[in-house]
């Protein structure tokens, strides 16, 4: 994983989790990758996946069974989609409209843009 | 599990390096220990070890003053120095003169080890190069199991895939129990292994704070202009890279050079925010 973005690293963690979870690759029922594992193949401090692990059970995306470890909780999809949904909004969403704005680009063009790319990328 | 009281220390009597310096570590984190060349790194890494004594203030290192030297405490500590001599001998004599100084040696980790660092365990020692010699007493150092493990810019001379591995290898070592201290001019190595940043200049500790604390208190941002919010900055290819108080509780990545540049440079501004 690169690490590259202005954001904090732990967010950036919190960010590739959710990724793992919507791609299918982490079941509901198995237990994900300790903090020390995913400290080791991340190459970072197990404080600061803790930090990322913290976030996601407030978030209600990882439940913490003591003494076993982390599991995605039940309606985990959901809630990863309502998390990254949150923070698009937040963070992504306004530097979009600047460029829109700055550009001149309406909605008529991108929404047939966007047709094209959920075309291209995901109906197989 | 460390504590440092009016540490005073100097190599001449004129040029005292460390004026009443106070500071505590503790356990379950891996500290970066930054500063200038000169500014005492090697110097507050010894005094820690034993290697040099204090001539001012007090030291307790898990309950011990490490000037005793006394066994019980010298075999909790893992000292990876920047310079370092091995004898003429292969890896198997080196190991049985060396590894009953530690109780808790651990000698199928140390193989684990020195097969992730690619060193064959039959090699003679003094035929490795630089490289390999120094995963080596890093590969041994940690075997130890030491409780305190102190090293200093481990990742010199170390090759790229070498470096991705020790930061592997560090990630898993830090336990609740352990304190890992590294001192580093490399911080790009290391940054995203740091959990708190020690920082030392004129005879002091600059800055002691977490990574947590710093990006809660501080905003690392590129900007295109410079205006008074702005303690320190950087031009860099589109505009500029920037320190700057965190207002608006912006969770920004840490830039450990930047942030270094900018202590040295704009010391008073940071002072009021982290004492």
């Amino acid at each position: 994983m690169e690490f590259n973005n202005n954001k904090a690293i732990y967010l950036q963690i919190a960010e590739y989790i959710c990724e793992q979870i919507l791609l299918g690759k982490w079941k509901t029922e198995e237990k994900i990758p300790s903090v020390r594992e995913m400290a080791v193949t991340l190459e970072v401090n197990p404080n600061t996946v803790m930090r990322t692990y913290e976030l996601l059970q407030t978030k209600n995306i990882l439940n913490n069974k003591r003494g076993i470890g982390f599991f995605l909780s039940d309606n985990t999809i959901d809630q990863v989609k309502q998390y990254r949904k949150t923070s698009f909004m937040e963070n992504e969403l306004p530097n979009l409209f600047r460029n829109l704005y700055l550009l001149e680009i309406d909605f008529d063009e991108l929404k047939s843009q966007y047709q094209t790319f959920v075309t291209q990328n995901f109906n197989d | 599990m460390i504590e440092i009281n009016n540490l005073n220390f100097g190599y001449s009597k004129h040029k005292p390096l460390f004026k009443n310096m106070s500071m505590r570590l503790s356990n379950g984190h891996i500290y970066g220990l930054l500063g200038k060349n000169g500014a005492g790194k090697s110097t507050l890494l010894k005094n820690l070890a034993g290697l040099v004594y204090p001539q001012g203030g007090q030291l307790d290192v898990m309950g011990f003053n490490p000037t005793k030297r006394q066994p019980a405490l010298l075999s909790q500590i893992c000292f990876i120095p920047e310079e370092f001599y091995l004898p003429p001998v292969k890896i198997d004599s080196y190991l049985k003169a060396n590894a009953p100084f530690y109780p808790n040696f651990d000698h199928q980790y140390l193989a684990t080890l020195l097969k992730e660092f690619d060193i064959p365990a039959s090699n003679k020692l003094i035929d490795m190069s630089y490289g390999q010699k120094k995963k080596f007493i890093i590969a041994f150092g940690l075997a130890t199991q030491a409780r305190l493990v102190i090293m200093d810019e481990p990742t010199n001379g170390l090759d790229i895939p070498s470096k991705a591995q020790f930061r592997k290898i560090m990630a898993s070592a830090l336990t609740d129990e352990r304190c890992i201290i590294i001192s580093t001019h490399q911080v790009r190595d290391l940054d995203n292994l740091i959990d708190t940043v020690i920082m030392l200049d004129e005879n002091d500790v600059a800055l002691k704070a977490s990574v947590e604390e710093i990006t809660t208190k501080l905003t690392f941002k590129k900007v295109k202009e410079i205006d008074e919010s702005i303690f320190y900055a950087e031009p860099s290819l589109s505009g500029y890279n920037a320190v700057m108080p965190n207002y608006h509780h912006e969770e920004s990545k840490l830039d450990m050079e930047l942030l270094f540049n900018a202590i040295l440079a704009e010391k008073t501004k940071f002072k009021p925010l982290f004492s």
